[in-house]
């Protein structure tokens, strides 16, 4: 990474899910952390996300869901951001997500999931590690 | 409380005592420099008559079931009867729902409380595209009448009390109960529950609105004036303060910014013509039990208070029920962890008990396994045992308000109330809550505060048993309550054979006559009955609405 560039995330919720108490504490973490963060707001499609992130060119993506519609919506994000050729965002996913739904999340492409109780500074520090450019 | 010789007597004891421990302290301090609770309120050493050598009893005490409603809204609460036992349930389909329904009334569950899904509680039918992936989800699909016969088929309404959990489309969920009741051939008039229909707190911290602030009022306060004539047992709107805390504010917020709420819808109907005492003792609450147990109990007790106050001196009520706060109380969900769910068990229990000792008239009961997935029935039923171990087993049920005239527990119900008044003075200088909100002012509040805990947590400030000590290696939950993926197409099913078989044309000529009174000021609720017995369905109601009223576009209080 260009370290002139400050790292850039988007924090989305997907879906219509209003718990976003999780995704504000994050991205008020990685703000104090020194990260550019664009907080999408609740009630975001799979295609506003995308676009959002191609239009922000950033660097991470973060998507918390707590309503249980990871199973649709993750792999919908995914799909879509192979469609455009995007390869090279790092994305993390969190909320109420089933440790069994795991692995089949990271099979299409989210890097981690961040469950409740994680520390936010885990997530700084994964970020960092772990950025594709 | 004491005449003047004895609190001049306890004070030179209480001196002395000091004096004594100085020494002590410095060779072996305590714990922590400073003990402060959730709300910033530092707590001292010990609590002594001195705390409250200036307490006025009947001011701000009085008895039980009287003004100010300190010690609670009946005079001889548990003693007469216990709360309404009524645990939150609703998953995929009606039909699922419905058993679980059945079987908590077996298990001895008093009252039902509907979970709606999210597409219901934003006013889509499951056929929307943004229903996709929710549908069932976090509750049950409600698309039309057809789902809500359903949902409550055997259930007879005229012997439980229902709440639903449903804001922007409560207009169009409390028709379908009515129509439901017609069916059943039980009458409006004998209905008893509760919609929450608070949109305020929607926007503020839970995320479910549809329309701007101002038409919400309007459909709000159409819905006050249309109960208090046909269906007057119904409590009218349940006013919130349990998602602004589990969005992370702290007690004395929560009590604030649902009082600053309560403030808003009284004004409102105020304003729409209608007289304070004809509605407002139809208006209930619906509060948090967290982790800290005393402030919680002195919580209840200042939410109470405050009301009251507010109620007689602001509003100039006349009639005392109006002034009367009475609450629903559900164990906070974000105080659960996914790690050692067993150890939720416990953490529920007290948080109920904090709930009972503050007064509560309902209480829903969290289940250990919610940091993860849906209750299976096991854990709902535990849940539901641990309320009625308080009410049967503990004793505390025996006297009124038993922790009244605690040192401890005045003194903090006061500084809550004090400190409570001073945020709602504040959102009074904002122009009231809806202004609040729409200037950002709350989300921000209850977003520090959130992001205060958790750095709290993660500097080691706040223990959580399980999380940052005590941990142990788990493995992970098996066999959780999962709800099927195809519950989606059977209710778009469900909705295609409804639109061949229904009077489509008297369907449009209703929704057409709803965004016609929508744009002028007519009550809302009786073609919003009309639409819902032509089953017509929810999404299509609520797009009427849509047409007429637009959507809210949230604030964003996050970044520069």
């Amino acid at each position: 990474m260009d370290d002139k560039r400050r790292i850039r995330v988007l924090a989305a919720k997907p879906g219509l899910d209003g718990h976003d108490r999780g995704i504000k504490v994050i991205a008020n973490a990685l703000m104090d952390a020194g990260m550019e963060v664009i907080y999408t707001g609740l009630r975001q499609s799979p295609e506003q996300i995308v676009e959002a992130a191609i239009q922000e060119d950033v660097d991470v993506i973060v998507l918390s869901i707590l309503s249980g519609a990871h199973d649709f919506l993750f792999p919908r994000i995914m799909e879509l951001l192979r469609e455009k050729g995007v390869n090279d965002v790092l994305v993390i996913g969190g909320g109420i997500i089933p440790d069994e739904d795991i692995p089949s999340l990271k099979e299409i492409g989210i890097a981690e999931i961040f469950g409740p109780g994680t520390y936010t500074d885990d997530i700084v520090r994964y970020i960092k590690d772990n950025l594709k450019r | 409380m004491f005449d003047g010789k004895k609190i001049g007597e306890i004070g030179e004891g209480y001196r002395e005592w000091a004096d004594k421990l100085e020494p002590k302290l410095a060779r072996r301090p305590e714990r922590k420099a400073d003990f402060i609770n959730t709300s910033g309120i530092p707590i001292k050493r010990v609590y002594t008559p001195l705390d409250v050598a200036d307490f006025d009893y009947m001011r701000e005490l009085g008895l039980p079931g009287e003004y100010p409603f300190t010690r609670g809204v009946q005079p001889t609460m548990y003693r007469g009867r216990l709360w309404t036992m009524r645990q939150y349930a609703g998953f995929a389909t009606a039909e699922d729902t419905n058993r679980r329904y059945r079987f908590l009334l077996e298990q001895g569950q008093t009252g039902l409380s509907v979970a709606f899904d999210l597409p219901t509680q934003i006013g889509y039918d499951s056929d929307h595209p943004l229903a996709q992936g929710e549908v069932g989800k976090v509750g049950v699909a409600i698309d039309s009448l057809k789902d809500m016969e359903i949902l409550f088929d055997q259930i007879p309404l005229d012997k439980v009390s229902t709440s639903m959990t449903i804001n922007a489309p409560a207009a169009v969920l409390l028709a379908m109960y009515i129509a439901v009741a017609e069916r059943q051939g039980v009458s409006s008039k004998q209905l008893r529950g509760t919609i929450q229909n608070d949109v305020l707190k929607e926007y503020s911290a839970r995320g479910t609105y549809i329309f701007p602030p101002q038409p919400s009022m309007r459909i709000i306060t159409d819905i006050f004036s249309f109960c208090s004539q046909e269906v007057p047992q119904w409590n009218t709107i349940s006013i919130s303060g349990y998602h602004i805390r589990e969005a992370g504010s702290t007690a004395v917020q929560e009590v604030a910014f649902t009082l600053a709420d309560g403030i808003a819808y009284v004004e409102a109907a105020i304003s729409a013509g209608l007289d304070v005492d004809e509605f407002a003792p139809r208006l209930s609450f619906f509060f948090n039990a967290h982790l800290d147990f005393f402030e919680e109990i002195a919580k209840f007790r200042a939410a109470r208070r405050l009301w009251s106050k507010i109620m007689q001196e602001r509003f100039k009520a006349k009639d005392s029920r109006s002034m009367m706060m009475r609450f629903h109380t559900q164990t906070a969900g974000c105080t659960l962890t996914a790690q050692q769910p067993k150890n939720n068990i416990v953490r529920v229990a007290f948080q109920a008990l904090s709930a009972v000792l503050g007064g509560t008239q309902s209480l829903h009961t969290n289940s250990m396994d919610e940091a993860f997935c849906l209750p299976s029935e096991e854990a709902v039923q535990i849940a539901l045992r641990t309320q009625q171990l308080i009410g049967y087993e503990s004793g505390a049920t025996e006297t009124v308000d038993p922790l009244g005239g605690s040192y401890y527990i005045e003194e903090l119900t006061r500084e809550i109330l004090d400190r409570a008044q001073n945020y709602i003075d504040k959102i009074d200088e904002l122009g009231g809550a809806a202004a609040a909100i729409e200037k950002g002012f709350i989300q921000r509040e209850i977003q520090d505060s959130a992001y205060r805990y958790q750095r709290e947590i993660e500097k080691d400030e706040r223990v959580v048993v399980g999380v940052n000590r005590f941990q142990v290696e788990e493995e992970s939950a098996k066999d959780l309550l999962r709800v099927d993926p195809t519950v989606r197409l059977s209710q778009m099913e469900r909705l295609k054979a409804l639109r061949l078989e229904r009077d489509n044309g008297r369907v449009k000529a209703i929704l057409s006559e709803l965004r016609r009174a929508a744009e002028g000021n007519e009550n809302l609720m009786p073609l919003i009955l009309d639409a819902v017995r032509a089953y017509a369905t929810l999404g299509e109601t609520c797009d009427a609405l849509r047409d007429v009223f637009g959507e809210y576009q949230a604030v964003s209080t996050i970044g520069g």
